[in-house]
């Protein structure tokens, strides 16, 4: 097989493991097949999550933080133990994030500092490349501490958050939108036309109903800065940033695949350099550096000479004009403590403020089965996978509900959409065990086992129909799904404004039945800030956030 | 300046300032409001009285299907109601994401069974549709009502965005609202509720079961739930009301959810007066007809009878 060959096969591993995980994410998603032996437990027909599975910073962070390695993360293994032996192939031939910001590389442009010189200049190896060594050790720190935030700049965890989060939405409303306003138009053959290209669209990429989600700006703008770094340096993610890529780095110290080159067949051309993606220079006269390399193999299969060679066990003897390849990461011991330390330190930061424990937000409704917050931390990486499958658009990233250590991670928004009370989907799709795998059972309880409780339900006297206003209304308690009914009614006579009785029904909510789903939030008719409520406390995973006396557990 | 030089220039700012105005003008609009609703085709899917049949037939049967049949044949059989060609959409309960066993929605195998009917007395197409009140796809999965219907030949539609239209219900308290396409654009509309208690309006039967093809905020209406209900009825009048009492949910209505509150009653009825129908199931949950305010609205409005008896009811042996 010649080398070219071998890159259009590395092309073509890029391609179908994007569309693997694109279509993976699209998967995500409430869609069984109609059959009524299928209704007792609803399940995914496709195990979802399994690319976040083979992620090993994600394997890695949680098992620091959390001491476990969650069920499907040892598939991440099969990423990691060949890295060892031979080096970044994840990021050049795998890793969707990766091959995303080579594209937007790599797309034509017509400015001057990307042709040439100027190109192979930018591709040699710069001290900016350290960046993602003292982000991956921060992370680190965080993490034994049992705060996870590598989650956060995790290229998987990225991209399914963005894709589930923000493209998909956006897409939608802007295909919805376009497709009502072509309709506006009255032309028939346009609106065919656009009919069929948004009903071909439903069929393949949106979902059933349009989702709207929270957290989108930051989600949806710090992606879009990821894509547009590509435009100023070449996969300048995976360069400085992305602690994937420093972990699989650091891993490959001791591969025994690398890079040998020619001194003597060199003319000096520079292609290599021009067509580097890692900027690991491959040219002769620099040290090549084996853990910024992605093998792309660009370099080889652009050399007219055939200098430069991939190979098991490389000659690694040097000469002046030839130095020796390095193993070695190019990191500062001292930064490395210092980055280590500073995620340490983040932690106690974290949580001698506001959001942790303390005084965290009453409206931070965890998704049911979530581990007490501690543990939720401690593994959640922000992939938004259970927010793309919540069939009811219940769960959404956070933006400070959680504090700053839990950016992006999911809360409920009853408003929005309440919990489903037969759904056990989030924690079937949750690559970490954030949020557990309930049963039914778990979930609705019956005569012996408790429900799974995310919160408890209040009353707002001041703005319900009934309690304010002399106004019928029961809506709260016909949503109300559990039996007997959490939100009960007593009748009432009342005065209204003309002193005339008028009979009314006030909702009341009994704590001990009320599993916090929210059904009555969503479905109140007061409309905008609604007069009965969600908030956490009640939570079955807490011991402390409670309010009945039986269920506080010291 | 040249004179071909000035009419030039002074054409081209004229042919702009024209060009201009006459946008602004072809866009003025008058009017404060630039809000028109549609209004229906034709919402009253009724068909004319027989004296020959009865108004309101029960059947009791231990199998469901049969239970139809026998009412249905009662009542002038199927081809009283439906002719070849007709465009039928069947509104059975799929509100909730409960079993059939929980009593929430219409039987699947009532539904099944109706569209069957309606495709031997030769539907052109039978649509099968809700809006339900927790996520459709699982009211329409868990119910049954799905498969069964599909299996049946029917078109089962889950309510998307773009399938709702703006209509003028003309109602006292029902003006402008969302209403599903399916529910207007047919020939024949047959509302298939099942017999359950409601904490605000005493009963959910056939009237609040035509709650269902409303979209928008409609949980809103339940301040004047009994005049709404019986705008609605007023305004979308079905071609037959097939209530399904083979389950009746006595408490924790509508949604329900615990087997203690249904009991099996292994009734059918059919009618082709809605009041009638809502009257004659509200005694399952003992209750008189007179005793349900939005009966009684209903039936001032002329829409149907309260008092079933008087109205022709039979009970088929």
């Amino acid at each position: 097989m010649t080398i070219k060959a071998v890159r259009n096969l590395r092309r073509a591993s890029q391609i179908m493991f994007f569309v693997i995980f694109f279509w993976l994410i699209l998967k995500t998603t409430f869609e069984v097949s109609f059959n009524a032996a299928d209704a007792t437990e609803i399940k995914l027909p496709y195990p979802v999550s399994i690319a976040l599975e083979f992620d090993p910073l994600a394997a890695l962070m949680t098992l620091l933080s959390s001491w476990t390695l969650y069920e499907g993360l040892l598939w991440s293994l099969v990423v990691l133990i060949p890295t060892i032996f031979l080096g970044r192939f994840f990021c050049g031939w795998v890793c969707p994030m990766g091959s995303l910001n080579h594209w937007v590389s790599e797309i034509g442009s017509e400015r001057l500092s990307r042709k040439g010189k100027n190109k192979i200049e930018s591709n040699r190896y710069r001290r900016y490349q350290r960046i993602k060594y003292y982000i991956f050790f921060a992370c680190v720190g965080a993490a034994l501490l049992g705060s996870l935030q590598a989650g956060l700049l995790d290229p998987l965890s990225l991209l399914a958050r963005s894709i589930g989060t923000f493209l998909l939405p956006v897409l939608h409303t802007m295909t919805a939108g376009a497709l009502a306003w072509m309709k506006g138009l009255g032309w028939p053959p346009l609106i065919g036309g656009a009919q069929a290209v948004y009903d071909l669209l439903t069929a393949t990429v949106l979902p059933y109903r349009q989702a709207f989600f929270h957290g989108i700006l930051t989600i949806g703008m710090f992606f879009l800065v990821v894509l547009a770094l590509n435009r100023v340096f070449t996969r300048f993610w995976c360069r400085a940033i992305c602690p994937l890529g420093a972990m699989l780095g650091i891993f490959s110290r001791y591969a025994i695949f690398g890079l040998q080159k020619d001194e003597r067949a060199c003319d000096k051309c520079n292609l290599c350099l021009e067509r580097c993606q890692g900027a690991d220079n491959p040219d002769i006269g620099s040290k090549w550096r084996q853990a910024e390399c992605h093998l792309c193999l660009n370099c080889q299969a652009s050399c007219p000479q055939g200098a430069l060679k991939f190979r098991f066990f490389p000659a690694t003897a040097g000469t002046l004009t030839n130095p020796a390849p390095t193993p070695k990461v190019d990191a500062s011991r001292r930064k490395v403590v210092a980055s280590l330390v500073g995620g340490l330190a983040l932690v106690p930061l974290f949580r001698s403020g506001d959001a942790f424990e303390k005084n965290t937000s009453p409206f931070l409704v965890r998704p049911p089965g979530a581990m007490p917050e501690s543990e939720f931390t401690a593994r959640c990486i922000r992939c938004g996978q259970c927010m793309r499958v919540c069939p009811n658009n219940a769960l959404h990233p956070t933006i400070l509900e959680a504090g700053l250590e839990g950016v992006w991670s999911p809360v409920l928004i009853a408003k929005i959409g309440y919990c489903e009370p037969t759904c056990t989907l989030c924690g079937q799709v949750c690559p970490t065990g954030a949020i557990q795998k309930l049963t039914l059972k778990d979930k609705v309880g019956d005569k012996d086992t408790p429900p799974n409780r995310i919160g408890t339900a209040f009353v707002d006297r001041g703005r319900c129909l009934p309690w304010a206003m002399a106004t019928p209304c029961i809506v709260c308690e016909e949503w109300c799904p559990t039996t007997p009914k959490a939100v009960y009614l007593q009748d009432e006579t009342v005065l209204d404004r003309q002193g005339r009785e008028v009979k009314v029904k006030l909702p009341y909510v009994d704590p001990a039945l009320c599993t916090g789903c929210g059904a009555c939030e969503y479905a109140c008719p007061v409309a905008d800030r609604r007069a009965i409520y969600l908030t956490s406390v009640g939570e079955s995973r807490s011991p402390k956030n409670q309010i009945l006396l039986e269920r506080v557990r010291r | 300046m040249e004179r071909r030089e000035f009419l030039k220039k002074t054409g081209q700012a004229a042919a702009l300032a024209a060009v201009t105005g006459g946008l602004g003008l072809v866009f003025h609009n008058r009017e404060t409001s630039a809000y028109h609703p549609l209004v229906a085709a034709s919402p009253d899917f009724t068909i004319p009285a027989d004296p020959l049949f009865p108004t309101v037939a029960l059947a009791r049967r231990d199998d469901p299907a049969q239970a139809l049949q026998a009412a249905l044949d009662a009542v002038g059989g199927i081809t009283r109601f439906i002719h070849t060609g007709d465009r039928v959409t069947i509104k059975p309960n799929v509100g909730w994401d409960r079993t059939m066993e929980q009593g929430a929605n219409t039987h699947p195998v009532l539904v099944a069974e109706m569209v069957r009917r309606c495709l031997d007395a030769g539907a052109a197409e039978v649509i099968v549709s809700d809006i339900s009140c927790n996520d459709p796809r699982r009211c329409f999965l868990r119910s049954g009502i799905r498969d069964a219907a599909e299996k049946a030949g029917a078109k089962v539609i889950l309510p998307v965005d773009e399938d709702f239209l703006q209509i003028d219900i003309g109602g006292e308290l029902l003006t402008v609202w969302p209403v599903l396409k399916h529910f207007v654009e047919t020939d024949r509309l047959i509302n298939m509720p099942i017999v359950k208690q409601h904490s605000l309006t005493r009963c959910t039967i056939g009237l609040k079961n035509l709650y269902g093809i409303l979209g928008g905020r409609r949980n809103q209406l339940h301040q004047q739930i009994d005049q709404s209900l019986a705008d609605l009825a007023s305004y979308f009048r079905p071609t037959l009301t097939v209530v399904d009492a083979t389950r009746v949910m006595h408490r924790g209505g509508p949604q329900g959810g615990s087997l203690d509150d249904v009991t099996i009653e292994n009734t059918v009825f059919c009618a082709t007066d809605p009041v009638a129908a809502d009257s004659r199931g509200a005694e399952f949950l003992g209750l008189r007809g007179d005793q349900v305010p939005h009966l009684v609205l209903a039936e001032k409005s002329g829409i149907g009878t309260v008092d079933y008896r008087a109205a022709g009811y039979v009970e088929v042996a």
